[in-house]
C-alpha cells in the first residue's frame, strides 16, 4: 500500500517536472516561462519530498523532507519574484499578445523611476495632514 | 517499486534535457537565470528520488544545500541583472 503511495507520489512528482520543462520550451515570453517553471517545479519537489518522508518513516528524516519542502515553498516565489523584475527592467520583450502591461505608463525605463499616478505637492513636501494620527 | 523509480528518473531527465534546451537557446539572459532555476529543482528531485532508491537518507543534505545554493545564486544574478541597466543581448 505504501509502496503504491510511493511510487504514485514520486511519477506525479516527474510528470510536473516534465510539465514544467515543456512549458519553459514551450512558451513565447520570459514571465510566462518562469509562470510555468516556479509553479509545477515545485509542486514536483514537494511530491518527491513527501515520498521520501513515507518511505523513511523516521523522525529525522521527515524533519528533514518537510524542511525541504517550506523551504522551497518559501524560496520559490521570491527567487520568481526577483527575477521577473530584473527581466522586466531590463527590458525582455514581452509576447505580443499581451493584453495588459499595468507597469508601462508608471515606469520610465531610462531614469529607472516608478510612479503611482497619485503623487501630489503636498505629498511630495511631506505636510501632514488633518486626518492623520499622531 | 523499481520500475517506478526508473520512470520518475527517466521523466526527470527528459525534463533536465528540456530544461538546458532553453539554457542553450534563451533569447535573453534572464531566460536562461530561469532555467537554470528550473535544473537545480529538478536535480534536488532527483537527488530525492535517489535517496529513496538506495536507501540512504544522508542525500536530503545535499538536496537542502543544492535548493539553498539555487537560491542564492537566483537573488545575485537578478542583482548582476538590475545594476547593469538596460541591454539587448
Amino acid at each position: 500500500m505504501i509502496d503504491a503511495i510511493k511510487g504514485s507520489l514520486i511519477i506525479a512528482g516527474g510528470l510536473f517536472m516534465l510539465l514544467a520543462s515543456l512549458g519553459i520550451l514551450r512558451l513565447p515570453d520570459l514571465l510566462t516561462r518562469m509562470h510555468a517553471t516556479t509553479k509545477a517545479a515545485a509542486l514536483g519537489v514537494i511530491l518527491v519530498m513527501l515520498a521520501v518522508a513515507l518511505h523513511f518513516g523516521e523522525v529525522g528524516v521527515v524533519a528533514r523532507s518537510f524542511a525541504i519542502i517550506i523551504f522551497i515553498l518559501m524560496t520559490a516565489p521570491v527567487a520568481a519574484h526577483v527575477i521577473g523584475r530584473a527581466g522586466y527592467f531590463v527590458g525582455s520583450k514581452l509576447w505580443s499578445g499581451t493584453v495588459k502591461d499595468e507597469l508601462r505608463p508608471n515606469y520610465d525605463p531610462l531614469t529607472h523611476e516608478l510612479k503611482s499616478g497619485l503623487e501630489t505637492e503636498a505629498n511630495a513636501r511631506r505636510q501632514p495632514k488633518e486626518n492623520d494620527p499622531d | 517499486m523499481e520500475t517506478m523509480i526508473l520512470i520518475s528518473q527517466v521523466l526527470m531527465g527528459l525534463a533536465l534535457i528540456l530544461a538546458f534546451v532553453r539554457l542553450v537557446r534563451g533569447p535573453s539572459l534572464p531566460d536562461r537565470v530561469v532555467a537554470l532555476e528550473l535544473f537545480s529543482t529538478t536535480i534536488v528531485g532527483l537527488v530525492g528520488v535517489y535517496a529513496i532508491k538506495s536507501d540512504v537518507p544522508s542525500f536530503l543534505d545535499a538536496a537542502i544545500v543544492i535548493a539553498l545554493m539555487a537560491f542564492l545564486a537566483a537573488i545575485g544574478f537578478a542583482r548582476f541583472l538590475e545594476r547593469g541597466g538596460p541591454r539587448d543581448d
